[in-house]
């Protein structure tokens, strides 16, 4: 089970109390089709994704941001319990999505870059520290699960 | 994996915008980089690594220096890193996947400075950009 401390926990609830889940979820999923865009590969069905712009401006993309980012306020709420809390998660993304855990890893590190954008000098060495942790024990939790 | 004209144009972008503050964002990206990622000070235990640490802005200094001379010679970086390239394979031996956390890092910085210059398709270059440079330090590892 991961430790978390209490300067942890305080970095983790005061960052995300500020995030715009939609706003943030969009720009985390359009950079990510973007800077690494074999990630396309599992979305066939959204339509145009020929270029930043139409990334940037596509509506499933933006649902699905918002969607993921979501997803992601359970990890905050149960910081305790995250492989618990991934658990069905998990499997999905073996069984039916099919997705390399790996990409897990790449949202995560493009999460952490968009936080920094909008937080500037706020996002301190602690701050990214303590949230590159907990993206990579997200990471982890989702891909507990695959068999 | 290959520049395009487009990434080296937003490489070479990036870099004039922020050389002048090339040496701080140097050794910040390395301190946020030792913070995060604590196994990377293994490979400095001859280091003061503590916040305005000196050890760690003259570090600094150098690999901002590193990747200013890379994004000055983007058509041949492998030339221009050759002696560097040399020195990591025969003497500090750093493990690959460090040079992507460094990367990592170093585009935390730009983010957090230049918010605005970070765009999408900026922030692509420079991760190719970085990923390249982090190839030719280990290219000649083995």
């Amino acid at each position: 089970m991961v430790h978390w401390s209490a300067e942890e926990k305080q970095l983790i609830a005061s960052v995300w109390s500020k995030v715009n889940v939609e706003e943030c979820g969009a720009e985390a999923l359009a950079r990510l089709l973007i800077v690494y865009p074999w990630t396309q590969r599992f979305f066939d069905n959204f339509g145009n994704l020929s270029s930043p712009t139409a990334i940037i401006g596509n509506p499933k993309v933006r649902a699905h941001g918002k969607k993921v980012l979501t997803s992601f306020g359970e990890a905050v709420k149960n910081l305790e319990n995250l492989k618990a809390t991934y658990a069905k998660l998990s499997e999905l993304h073996c069984e039916k999505l099919h997705v390399d855990p790996e990409n897990f890893r790449l949202l995560g590190n493009i999460l952490i870059i968009v936080l920094a954008t909008h937080f500037n000098k706020d996002f301190t060495p602690a701050c990214q520290a303590t949230w590159q942790k907990l993206v990579g024990v997200v990471a982890h939790a989702l891909a507990y699960k695959y068999h | 994996m290959v520049l395009s004209a487009n990434d080296k144009t937003n490489v070479k972008g990036v870099f004039s915008k922020i050389s002048s503050h090339a040496e701080e964002y140097g050794a910040e990206t390395l301190e946020r980089m030792f913070t995060t990622y604590p196994q990377t000070k293994t490979y400095f235990p001859h280091f003061d690594l503590h916040h305005g640490s000196a050890q760690v802005k003259a570090h600094g200094k150098k690999v901002a220096a590193a990747l200013i001379e890379a994004a000055n010679h983007i058509d041949d970086i492998a030339g221009a890193l050759s002696k560097l390239s040399d020195l990591h394979a025969q003497k500090l031996r750093v493990d690959p996947v460090n040079f992507k956390l460094l990367g990592q890092c170093f585009l935390v910085v730009m983010a957090i400075h230049h918010p605005s210059a970070l765009t999408p398709e900026v922030h692509a270059s420079l991760d190719k950009f970085l990923c390249a440079v982090g190839n030719v330090l280990t290219s000649k590892y083995r």
